[in-house]
């Protein structure tokens, strides 16, 4: 049995012992950075199948799965973790750690979930540890960011589990595998993936809360949730055709609030969301080239973004501030973490010798060889808005534009080292492609490197960036200004509090005019009972005992002719 | 401290070689020749073309310089109607 133990059960339980180690020795360092390395090994030594089998009234739970879909994204997930407890490794504050790992093991444990019960409780498992990453900035901002993202996620495991016990009903079985969108229940499953997958309109919680994270908690967060949900889209949904064009509108709006938004983690966001719409495009062609595409673009979208968010903590660690309106010149004194800065960018921008090159292409590629032309043209488009917010936005506005003065120390030594590697790993990806593609679901036959895509794709990316070059000497690219961009969340931030709001003075109105109506009707009444009956009234005169007596006699009378008719 | 040839409000830093406009238009007049080559380049291989459009002459590059420019001119647009001050929410 212990043999057999989920790679996340490893992560999760050891992360629940953090607290007895001594706060400030080395141990307890070196215990958190065995916690992925032991878990990954685990997995990499296992052979590939069903275990760890528990039987639950007419269920049967599976708690490690090991197939090649599950292999690669756990690969990918326990370097994420390893990368994440290297990037924190000078925070001091137990809360963070046990939070991060705990979730990381959460995430992990979903992949090897061979059952919709397991994937159900590792799910809302993932919701509630992560919320303590955000709560842990200590904010009042970042407590009500985090409220709004517990409600969320709680929402889509809820929905998650309505759908499972309908899938049961219905079915008969529980089993974590294809499930096609044909009835409610898959229906149901589908949008409680669709929440954490950041669908367009469900998307919100992710540039609301990820940004309010700690430093470190925003790279942790960054890694599983969407991925996880990536993953399970792939396993249930591939070839669903609306996940082609819910991914090609993913892929391309955030790109207008991305040019806009002021805070750097808050674009990141934002483009965390169209790199999903790129995986998600995959899985909706659902060929064996798109699927491998989509596994591929989200081992090195892991990293890659991972490397961008571990930059931006460095400058919000050392400045104190993300806003790009106030930052600027750091390439001055913080040369490293640019230089990673850089090369995230370059990856994510996809170009040649970068990670995202070799993976971006072969969706593009799938889209385009299906024949969806007009998804293909939105997905060129997103490619173009990648380089504008994530491939120089970024990179520019912190560490070049105009000179903010801020002259800060580099970053400390354990966040350059996971840096560091992450760089070298989009690098690696991008040169020898080989490597990765060799982990796939499916035999890879597809060649990034041929003339035509290199070439179409520096043009795509040099004319962009003439395009950023021209707008910016001739003053028509805009300014960044500290700003609150609204967004899908103002509708549950500020619209549905204000139609409370209002309904609640309605409310009062209304309740006050009934009163106020009541009111004068028992006025009325009392008045009407004061003439009848008050002193001067014809009910309160006192009448003669005589007079009294004829009236008895007479009711008496009228009864005794009635009765005798 | 300061050396004669350190101009403005911080004489303690050294100047980067990006410091100098001069050197800011050299790399923008390499961005633009590296662009004029590969519009060039175009004329010179064969593109596995899934689409027609893209048989079109620099079709790539033409096609994320207006892409470029138009999600540029629309976010400007956009801020018009979705941005607020930074202390919307907290008001």
């Amino acid at each position: 049995m212990i043999a057999d133990l989920s790679p996340g059960l490893i992560v999760i339980f050891g992360a629940l012992l953090i607290p007895l180690l001594p706060q400030n020795g080395q141990l307890r360092n070196i215990y958190m950075l065995a916690l992925p390395v032991v878990a990954a090994l685990q997995m990499l030594t296992h052979d590939q199948g069903s275990f760890g089998q528990v039987q639950i009234f007419d269920y049967t739970l599976t708690l490690f799965r090991l197939d090649k879909l599950s292999f690669v994204f756990g690969l990918v997930f326990h370097l994420a973790a390893l990368l994440g407890v290297i990037f924190s490794l000078h925070i001091r504050d137990t809360l963070q750690q046990v939070a991060g790992l705990v979730y990381a093991g959460a995430a992990i444990g979903a992949l090897f979930a061979g059952d919709m019960i397991s994937l159900f409780v590792y799910w809302e498992l993932t919701a509630i540890a992560s919320v303590f990453l955000i709560w842990a900035s200590r904010t009042e901002r970042a407590y009500a960011a985090g409220m709004r993202y517990l409600i969320i996620q709680v929402g889509s495991g809820v929905i998650l589990l309505a759908g499972v016990i309908l899938y049961a009903q219905k079915h008969g079985t529980v089993a974590f595998g294809h499930l096609g969108l044909v009835d409610l229940p898959t229906t149901l499953i589908f949008v409680a993936f669709g929440i954490k997958c950041a669908f367009p309109l469900l998307h919100n919680w992710l540039q609301d809360a990820y940004p309010e994270a700690t430093v470190t908690g925003t790279v942790i967060l960054s890694a599983f949730t969407t991925k996880l949900a990536v993953y399970a889209l792939a396993r249930s949904f591939a070839g669903t055709e609306i996940l082609i064009y819910i991914g090609a509108v993913m892929t391309a709006f955030p790109v207008f609030f991305a040019v806009i938004e002021n805070d750097l983690r808050r674009v990141l966001a934002y483009s965390l969301n169209n790199q999903l719409g790129f995986m998600v495009v995959g899985i909706g062609v659902g060929s064996e080239l798109a699927l491998n595409g989509t596994a591929a673009h989200a081992f090195s979208h892991i990293l890659y973004k991972a490397l961008l968010f571990m930059s931006m903590g460095a400058v919000l660690h050392r400045t104190g501030t993300c806003k790009a309106s106030s930052l600027g010149g750091l390439y001055k004194s913080m040369p490293w973490t640019a230089g990673f800065c850089i090369v995230g960018a370059a990856s994510i921008s996809a170009f040649p010798l970068f990670s995202g090159f070799i993976s971006k292409s072969m969706i593009l590629t799938a889209a385009a060889g299906e024949g969806y032309w007009g998804v293909w043209l939105v997905l060129v488009f997103a490619s173009a808005g990648v380089l504008e917010h994530s491939g120089i936005k970024i990179p520019y506005f912190a560490f070049f534009a105009h000179d903010s003065g801020k002259r800060v120390a580099e970053a400390p030594g354990n966040m350059l080292l996971a840096m560091g590697i992450t760089a070298f790993l989009c690098i690696f990806i991008g040169v020898f492609p080989g490597t990765l593609y060799a982990i796939l679901p499916y035999p890879v036959d597809f060649e990034p490197y041929t003339v035509a895509h290199v070439i179409t794709q520096l043009q795509l990316l040099l004319f962009a960036m003439l395009a950023f070059a021209l707008l910016v000497k001739t003053g028509l690219y805009p300014e960044e200004m500290p700003s609150t961009v609204l967004n899908s969340d103002w509708v549950y931030r500020r619209l549905l509090p204000k139609m409370v709001g209002a309904l609640y003075g309605a409310g009062g109105y209304v309740r006050s005019g009934v009163l106020r109506r009541l009111q004068r009707r028992l006025e009325h009444f009392i008045a009407m009972v004061f003439r009848t009956h008050g002193p001067a009234g014809i009910l309160a005169r006192t009448l003669a005992p005589g007079a009294t007596t004829l009236w008895v006699a007479a009711l008496l009378g009228f009864m005794l002719i009635f009765y005798y008719v | 401290m300061s050396t004669p040839q350190n101009d403005g409000d911080r004489p303690q830093d050294k100047r980067y070689w990006l410091d100098e406009p001069r050197n800011v238009r050299k790399v923008f007049w390499l961005l633009c020749a590296i662009c004029a080559l590969l519009a060039i380049a175009d004329f010179f291989y064969h593109k596995h073309a899934h689409f027609k459009v893209e048989e079109f002459p620099v079709f790539y590059g033409l096609y994320g310089f207006v892409c470029f420019v138009f999600i540029v001119f629309a976010g400007k647009l956009l801020r018009k109607i979705v941005m607020r001050d930074e202390d919307y929410y907290d008001r």
